[in-house]
């Protein structure tokens, strides 16, 4: 195995392969996005993905796994998040089933008993220790999602192993990764995450789409959209969020409502039907309530006549 | 790499700093190696390269952006906000310091009088600590600062969702079990327990500055200062007709250096009060981002408003459904006769949990003392109910 690793960051020569091989599995990315990519992969530093819920942050990671055509492996962050979850954990329930036998069977050195049950037989891995030892030479993606949800011991935690990619198990010893993984970190800001962990990454903030992007999103990601239809939606999304919103909806909501539309079996937006259909793009209720109001005076007639909406 | 360009972005990366955007010299490495992986390097690129290596927060980029045109040159496609900066960047910029009135007046401009005619008489403490902060003298407000410093504040813990082994109650923890009957060669199962852990609870402060509140501002201020020096975790912003987030401002060890940097670097002092506006940016900028997990929002202000009294009900509900507990303290009240009875504060007050008073030093320690004491429970909440108009 050892000498013919494959480095994922000899998989591409430049940010424009990056991008490319994204878009071939369905991601569009910009280039400060592909710069951030390429350079997380040559310099095998973990990517900090930061940005508004919705604008497609987690799906850079799954994007990229498909690309590198290579395991995802997502941690989903909380608070309390303890290393027992994130990384290993003893099943405990077969370890004291498995005590029992042994003294059963007649069993009583019990060194030989601590070293049965600590075997890696009896060994949970969770997604950080999957992530070390992947062991078919492929680094896996390792998706750490929603960072800022849990909390400060967690994170020092992360900090360290994205340092030296190595955890210790006492019973075991050291696991080492023989590649890296591919890090992928997110946060939608609720809290501020630490500089320090900031500061070992590659660090790009994605925001909402442009509407030449979120359109090709749209044709990518919803099949069968007729592209009046789509052209229609994103340019009423876009002019949605130049409202002073709660939550402006992100590219996700995009996506939902021009399914929904879809499967309504529209062929363009009129006033009654976005009226009736605005709860897939909006979640809040004051946000609803101003967007209405907002129809009334015309928005969606404005954001039609747009340019880019007729093209 | 040549010598000069790593000279040139040491230079960068020094720039950087002194604009306040912390960059490691781990981060330039990281730049230096990065370029070196660029198969082609247009200056788009190194600049995208640079700003991936160097910035860890979104704010910094208008700095990133204005001292990359500065120091390599122009070249520059695209605006400084291409990244966004206009739909995430809360932070007002500086005004000029030549602009910004000097806030703590009141006391300070007495300082460099000569000393005849002042008057040394201090009031005994008892008496002073009901004193309210408009009708003392500077001597007196030196010796309130001081006292106010002296006060011990203090939020009860919450609970956090991270378990810490426990004595006989929570939850089993199977792994400290395990360990224990081994130790016994696995003949006895004592159960061994997990409970939650507890967290300090943090503080948001959201506190008036306009003309209404001028009087006691200052003394609010040092109270403030001295709640952030006590170690409570805390953020501070403040409010007249805009918003200003003052949170570092606070963790200086100098109070007066601390106030004299906030009449520098905040931009109404003493003027318009548009409560509901600021209020609105609060929720929408940094609500999310302080409010999490259960925090105590302490507002002090006399509510007198110049803005629509409707928004300002509407953001005081979304504020409140947001924190643990939503405290007013009005330095009015507790004046003989005072009623809450501008639109303002008629407006506020549903959705006020506690509503306190601040007006002298007797307020702020029973306020101390309430804060000790806060439930651990949430108030009731109204759901969308609108508030009762008076």
């Amino acid at each position: 195995m050892e000498g013919e690793l494959l480095r994922p960051g000899d998989r591409f020569a430049s940010p424009d392969e990056v991008a490319a091989a994204l878009e071939a599995v369905g991601y569009i990315a910009d280039r400060p996005l592909a710069v951030a990519v390429y350079l997380a992969l040559k310099l095998e530093r973990p990517l900090f993905l930061e940005g508004q819920p919705g604008v497609g942050k987690t799906a850079v990671a799954m994007a990229l796994a498909q690309a590198l055509d290579t395991r995802l492996i997502r941690l989903q962050c909380y608070e309390g998040l303890d290393l027992q979850s994130a990384v290993y954990e003893w099943d405990y329930a077969r370890q004291l089933l498995e005590v029992r036998l042994l003294e059963a069977a007649g069993e009583r050195d019990r060194d030989r008993i601590r070293r049965h049950i600590f075997s890696p037989e009896f060994l949970l891995r969770r997604p950080l220790l999957q992530a070390l030892e992947a062991s078919d030479g492929q680094a896996p993606v390792l998706l750490v999602d929603e960072l800022d949800r849990a909390d400060e011991e967690f994170e020092a935690f992360l900090l360290e192993l994205l340092g030296d990619w190595q955890v210790t198990v006492p019973e075991l010893g050291t696991i080492r990764a023989q590649v890296p993984p591919v890090v992928v970190v997110t946060s939608n800001r609720t809290r501020e995450v630490h500089d320090a962990l900031k500061r070992r990454c590659l660090y790009c903030w994605i925001d909402y789409p442009p509407f030449e992007k979120e359109y090709a999103i749209v044709l990518a990601k919803v099949p069968g959209a007729p592209e009046r239809l789509a052209r229609q939606v994103v340019a009423f999304a876009q002019a949605v969020r130049e409202l002073d919103l709660y939550k402006a909806p992100g590219v996700a909501e995009t996506l939902d409502w021009a399914a929904a539309l879809l499967a309504l079996d529209s062929g363009g937006l009129t006033p009654d039907l976005v009226d009736e259909t605005l709860g897939t793009l909006l979640k809040y209720h004051d946000d609803l309530l101003r967007v209405k109001e907002e129809l009334k005076r015309g928005l969606l007639e404005r954001a039609l006549a747009r340019p880019e909406a007729l093209a | 790499m040549p010598g000069d360009l790593l000279a040139h972005l040491v230079r960068f990366a020094r720039a950087l700093r002194q604009e306040g955007v912390p960059v490691t010299p781990d981060q330039v490495t990281a730049l230096a190696r990065a370029l070196e992986v660029l198969p082609s390097l247009d200056q788009e690129t190194f600049r995208l390269a640079a700003r991936a290596t160097l910035l860890c927060r979104q704010e910094d980029m208008e700095t990133f952006e204005r001292l990359f045109r500065q120091v390599f040159g122009q070249g520059q496609q695209r605006p400084a906000t291409e990244a966004g900066a206009g739909a995430w960047s809360p932070r007002p910029r500086r005004p000029l310091a030549a602009q910004a009135p000097l806030v703590p007046r009141g006391p300070d401009e007495e300082e460099g009088s000569p000393l005849a005619g002042r008057t040394f008489s201090y009031s005994p403490e008892e008496v002073l600590r009901r004193r309210r902060f408009d009708e003392c003298t500077p001597e007196e407000l030196a010796l309130l600062a001081s006292l106010v410093r002296g006060l011990r504040w203090s939020l009860p813990p919450r609970r956090s969702r991270r378990l810490r082994p426990a004595r006989r109650t929570g939850r089993p923890d199977l792994r400290r079990t395990l360990r224990r009957s081994l130790r016994y060669g696995g003949e006895q199962l004592l159960l061994a327990w997990r409970e939650p852990s507890r967290r300090p609870r943090r503080l948001v402060v959201l506190a008036d500055i306009s003309g209404s509140m001028e009087r006691y501002t200052r003394m609010l201020l040092l109270f403030l200062h001295a709640l952030g020096r006590s170690g409570q975790a805390m953020e501070v912003f403040l409010f007249g007709s805009r918003l200003t987030r003052v949170t570092a401002l606070m963790r200086r060890r100098d109070p007066d250096a601390a106030l004299a940097e906030m009449g520098r670097t905040v931009p109404d002092w003493s003027g318009g009060t548009r409560i509901g506006q600021c209020l609105h940016s609060f929720n929408r900028y940094w609500g999310k981002r302080v409010l999490g997990r259960g925090a105590v929002v302490v507002i002090i202000s006399d509510g007198w408003d110049q803005g629509e009294p409707e928004l300002l009900a509407a953001e005081m509900e979304r504020l409140q459904k947001r924190c643990h507990r939503l405290l007013w303290l009005n330095p009015l009240l507790g004046l003989p006769g005072y009623q809450p009875l501008t639109r303002g504060m008629q407006a506020a007050l549903p959705y006020v949990d506690e509503f306190l008073p601040a007006g002298n030093l007797a307020s702020l320690e029973s306020l101390a003392r309430h804060l000790r004491e806060l439930p651990a429970t949430r108030a009731p909440r109204r759901a969308g109910a609108p508030p009762p108009r008076p």
